[in-house]
């Protein structure tokens, strides 16, 4: 059963990604997008992270993707029905991506991963918030920072000019 | 579902569908959406390797602030979307190519 689930997650997410690149419909392609999100979560839940898979549903799913219907509400005109949009230069992007996928699949299976089997922890919360508070308290603290930047700078970028 | 390697095939094809749409994208927000297709498949093998490795949680760490700069690179980058739509009336990347209006 979990695995009959697993490969239905997988596929949802494969799919959907392919549906985020190649639909003509702007606000498809943003809807695709929730989807690979959201089997993207199912997947952390699989490898045991559940603090993750709920940060993925909170941050993507709750704000990123909401970020990009919004930026695709407010760059069309929504009353012209045109949301369309087109690729250019698919052939040339298709054989580079088929090539790099191919490279990196090759990559994949000829090489020995260094692999332990674990017992599954029952949550993981704990833990991640012990090594935010002590071993990785810089990069937490940059982080912060480069989030404070982030919001100042969207802020002014978007004001309208006086 | 107990398989390194699937994971990493998923975040394989992750990967390559999202230079796909970053490579062939007219429109500035289809070519984000392709940047969060890279970012996710960078995050699901990070992930995986905290999940085979022995469960170290730096994988974890790793996730979490990858999540954080997508979210702050999506903010900027949808304001300075906005901002080209405001002056050129367009977001298509190929005719927004140059400096100054």
């Amino acid at each position: 059963m979990a695995e009959i689930l697993f490969w239905f997650i997988a596929s949802l997410t494969v799919l959907s990604a392919a549906m985020v690149v190649l639909n003509n419909q702007l606000l498809y392609s943003a809807i695709a997008l929730l989807f690979t999100l959201f089997g993207v979560a199912g997947l952390y839940i699989y490898l045991w992270a559940d603090f993750i898979a709920g940060v993925q549903l909170l941050v993507y799913i709750g704000g990123i993707n909401v970020l990009i219907i919004f930026g695709i509400m407010l760059t069309n005109r929504i009353s012209s029905v045109r949301l369309s949009q087109t690729n250019i230069q698919q052939g040339f992007g298709g054989v580079i991506a088929l090539w790099l996928l191919i490279i990196i699949s090759l990559v994949i299976s000829k090489t020995p991963w260094y692999q332990v089997t674990s017992a599954e922890p029952s949550s993981t919360v704990r833990e991640v918030g012990t090594l935010l508070m002590t071993k990785y308290l810089l990069p937490f603290e940059a982080i912060s920072i480069l989030l404070l930047g982030a919001l100042i700078g969207a802020a002014l970028l978007s004001r309208e000019a006086s | 579902m107990d398989q390194l390697n699937n994971y990493l095939f998923i975040a394989a094809i992750l990967f390559s569908l999202g230079v796909f749409g970053v490579m062939t994208r007219r429109n500035g927000i289809a070519v984000l959406m392709g940047v969060e297709l890279i970012l996710n498949a960078a995050n699901l093998n990070f992930i995986a390797f905290s999940r085979f490795g022995g469960m170290n949680l730096d994988g974890h760490i790793f996730g979490l602030i990858v999540i954080v700069l997508a979210a702050a690179e999506a903010a900027v980058a949808l304001a300075i979307v906005i901002n080209i739509y405001n002056n050129l009336n367009t977001i298509n990347v190929d005719e927004a190519s140059m400096m100054k209006e």
